[in-house]
C-alpha cells in the first residue's frame, strides 16, 4: 500500500497531489486517465489527457473514496482524479471558524 | 507532508500576497518562501542538529519553522523570558543545536552554544545558497517543552504529519477573504504560536504581528491593520476589555475573536460578548501534544447558548465545545471504564494531530493510541465537552475529590470578584482543606464570610471553602496559566495560625 504522505503527478496535466490517507484503491490512482507517478518520476510522453476524465480538480481540496482513500490537491490540473474510471469525491468540509 | 509543503500551496495560490506584517517588515509569501529557502541553505551548511530559537517571534517564527523544515531540522522555539540557567538548562537537551537569538537575549544564552542573530539569520537568509529537503512525514518537524508549571519540563515531539494534519484537517485551503487579516499575539514558543503561523499562511490570511501584548496597542493595530480574526489568552481579554470599557473605541472590521490557553472566567466571557456584539466568539481547547486545537466552540454555538433558555444550553457558554473533525474523545474512569454523558473522568484523545511523544520518555498513547491529556473533562448529552481543569489540581479533602473548578466557576460570578483559583493547602486533619484565593474587583471589599456562603448556597456543603484569602493579582505565565503550586506552596508556608482551618467548613 503507498504511503502516507507520498507525492504524487499527473502524467497528462498539471496536477500533484499528496496522500492524506491511504488505501489499497490508491494503486490505482489515476489523473486525467493516466496513472499517476512518484513526483519526479519520469511522465511517458505518449499518454494524452482522456476526454472523458478531464473535469479538473480543485487546489486545497481533498479527494476521497468509498474504500477511506484520501488525496490532497497540492497543485490543480486539468484530469479527473479517479480510481480505475471512477472519479474520487469533493470531500465536503464543514467550515470551522478561525481559532489560531 | 512536510509543512513545507503548506508554504509551497499558499505561495502558489497568491504569490505577492501580504503573508507577514512585523512592524516595518511586511513579506509576500513568495519573499518568505525565498527567505525559507536561503533560511534552510543557512541551518543545512552550519551543520546543526537542531535549530532552537530564542526570541520575541515576529516574523522570525513562520519563516525558521520553513527554514527549518526545508533543512529537514527540528526547531524549538524557546521561552525568552527563562532565566539564563533556565534557557541554558533547556538548549542542553537539544541535540548540537544551532541557536538563533534576539540581541536582547544574547547574553542569557552565553558562549556555549554555535548562535546566529536574528537580524543577521534574515539578512544572510537573502543571499544564502538555497536548500530545499522534502522531511519525511514522520520526521519530527517542532519540539516544543511544556511550561512545566507542575513538574520539569517535557520536550514534546510534534512530527510533520501531526502538525500539516491538523492544519488540512481544519483550515480550508485558501478560503480567507482577500482583505482577511489575523492578529497574533501569543508567544512564539506556545504551540498557538506555531499553529498561528501555519493556518493563518494556509487560509490565505495576512498574519500582523504583535510581539508583546498591549492592550491599548493591539486595539490600535486592528483598527490600522484592519484585522479581522485574532486569539487572545484570558489575561488579554481582560485587559482588552478594559480599553474597550474604559474608552469609547469599537472594532469594526474584527469578525471573529478566539480565546484559550487556560480558562476564561465566565462572567469575562459575558461582559465582551455584551461589548463586541458583532463579532464571532471562539472558545479554542488544546494542548500541546495535540498539535494544538482539538475542540471548538464555535460563535454559533455562543449565540445558541446566550439566548438559551434550558440549563443545559445555556451552560455550554462554559463548554469548549465539540471535537474538530479527525478528532475522537473518551471520557474514562480510573479504572479505565468509558464513561457516559454527563459523568467526569479523564480526557482521552486520538487522531492523527495527535503526538504524545516526548524527547527521552517517548509515546504515552496507549495500545489503541489513545492520549491522556490529564485534564477532568465531561460530554454532555449534546456532545459538548467541559473541561474541568487538571486531575493533578484535584483537591482530595477527607477523601473526597473536588475540582476547583466547579468551585472558581460559582465564585467567579460574585459580583465583588475579579478573579480567583481554588486549591488544596496541607492540613493535618483532613489531608488537604479547600482555599480560595480571590482577587477582589476593582473598588469592592469583598467578605470572606460571605463568599463562603455564597457558594455553600449553589454547592454541595462538601465544596465550602474552608478559607478565603485575598491577593491583588494571582501568579500566571505568559498564557495566562494560573501557577498553582505557587500559590499552594506560598499557602503552606504561611498557614495563619488565628485561623484553624480544621475548625472550619466540616463536610456536610
Amino acid at each position: 500500500m503507498i504511503k502516507n504522505g507520498t507525492r504524487l503527478q499527473s502524467q497528462v496535466c498539471d496536477t500533484q497531489v499528496i496522500v492524506v490517507r491511504s488505501a489499497d484503491s490508491l494503486d490505482d490512482l489515476r489523473i486525467g486517465g493516466a496513472p499517476a507517478v512518484p513526483i519526479g518520476d519520469e511522465v511517458d510522453a505518449n499518454l494524452a489527457l482522456d476526454e472523458a476524465l478531464a473535469d479538473g480538480n480543485l487546489m486545497g481540496k481533498r479527494y476521497v473514496d468509498d474504500a477511506g482513500a484520501e488525496v490532497l490537491v497540492t497543485k490543480a490540473g486539468k484530469g479527473t482524479i479517479s480510481i480505475g474510471s471512477t472519479p474520487l469525491a469533493l470531500k465536503e468540509a464543514k467550515p470551522l471558524p478561525a481559532s489560531d | 507532508m512536510s509543512i513545507s509543503l503548506l508554504l509551497e500551496m499558499a505561495q502558489d495560490a497568491g504569490p505577492d500576497r501580504t503573508a507577514i506584517v512585523d512592524d516595518e517588515l511586511r513579506l509576500t509569501t513568495s519573499r518568505l518562501s525565498a527567505l525559507a529557502d536561503g533560511g534552510a541553505g543557512l541551518i543545512a551548511a552550519a551543520g546543526a542538529g537542531h535549530v532552537a530559537y530564542v526570541g520575541t517571534g515576529g516574523a522570525l517564527l513562520p519563516l525558521l519553522l520553513f527554514a527549518s523544515a526545508r533543512a529537514a531540522i527540528p526547531l524549538t522555539p524557546l521561552n525568552y523570558r527563562l532565566s539564563a540557567d533556565g534557557l541554558r538548562a533547556l538548549l542542553d537537551r537539544l541535540p548540537d543545536p544551532l541557536v538563533i537569538v534576539d540581541d536582547e537575549y544574547r547574553d542569557a544564552v552565553g558562549d556555549r552554544y554555535r548562535t546566529m542573530s536574528s537580524a543577521e539569520f534574515l539578512t544572510s537568509a537573502e543571499t544564502a545558497e538555497p536548500a530545499a529537503e522534502f522531511a519525511d512525514p514522520d520526521a519530527v518537524g517542532v519540539v516544543l517543552f511544556t511550561s512545566g508549571t507542575t513538574s520539569r519540563p517535557k520536550a514534546v515531539e510534534l512530527t510533520h504529519a501531526n502538525l500539516t494534519s491538523y492544519i488540512t484537517g481544519t483550515v480550508e485551503f485558501s478560503s480567507a477573504e482577500p482583505d482577511d487579516a489575523a492578529l497574533i499575539c501569543v508567544p512564539p514558543y506556545h504551540i498557538a504560536g506555531v499553529s498561528a503561523a501555519l493556518s493563518n499562511l494556509y487560509a490565505g490570511r495576512k498574519m500582523v504581528y504583535l510581539r508583546h501584548f498591549d492592550a491599548q496597542k493591539w486595539v490600535e493595530l486592528v483598527a490600522g491593520e484592519g484585522v479581522t480574526s485574532a486569539t487572545v489568552v484570558p489575561t488579554m481579554l481582560d485587559r482588552i476589555v478594559t480599553v474597550l470599557q474604559t474608552q469609547n473605541v469599537t472594532l469594526p472590521t474584527l469578525r471573529t475573536l478566539a480565546y484559550g490557553g487556560s480558562k476564561v472566567p465566565l462572567p469575562l466571557v459575558r461582559t465582551a460578548l455584551s461589548l463586541l456584539p458583532d463579532v464571532g466568539f471562539v472558545n479554542a481547547y488544546g494542548l500541546t501534544e495535540t498539535s494544538s486545537t482539538i475542540a471548538v466552540l464555535t460563535p454559533d454555538d455562543h449565540r445558541a447558548a446566550l439566548a438559551a433558555s434550558d440549563d443545559a444550553a445555556l451552560r455550554r457558554l462554559g463548554s469548549v465545545g465539540q471535537p474538530v473533525p479527525g478528532i475522537e474523545v473518551e471520557i474514562r474512569a480510573d479504572d479505565g471504564t468509558v464513561l457516559g454523558a454527563g459523568e467526569p473522568g479523564e480526557l482521552y484523545v486520538r487522531g492523527e494531530q495527535v503526538s504524545g511523544k516526548y524527547t527521552d520518555i517517548g509515546s504515552v498513547l496507549d495500545a489503541n493510541g489513545w492520549f491522556p491529556t490529564k485534564d477532568v473533562a465531561y460530554l454532555d448529552a449534546e456532545g459538548y465537552l467541559f473541561i474541568g481543569g487538571r486531575s493533578d489540581d484535584t483537591i482530595i479533602r477527607g477523601g473526597e475529590n473536588i475540582a476547583p473548578a466547579e468551585i472558581e466557576d460559582v465564585l467567579v460570578e460574585h459580583p465583588h470578584v475579579r478573579d480567583c483559583a481554588v486549591v488544596g493547602a496541607d492540613d493535618p486533619q483532613w489531608g488537604q482543606i479547600i482555599v480560595a484565593v480571590v482577587v477582589a474587583r476593582d473598588g469592592a471589599t469583598p467578605d470572606a464570610e460571605e463568599l463562603r456562603s455564597f457558594v455553600r448556597s449553589q454547592l454541595r456543603g462538601s465544596r465550602t471553602p474552608d478559607r478565603v484569602v485575598f491577593r491583588d493579582e494571582l501568579p500566571t505565565n505568559a498564557t495566562g496559566k494560573v501557577l498553582r503550586r505557587e500559590i499552594v506552596s506560598e499557602l503552606n508556608q504561611h498557614r495563619t495560625p488565628e485561623q484553624p482551618a480544621a475548625t472550619q467548613g466540616a463536610p456536610a
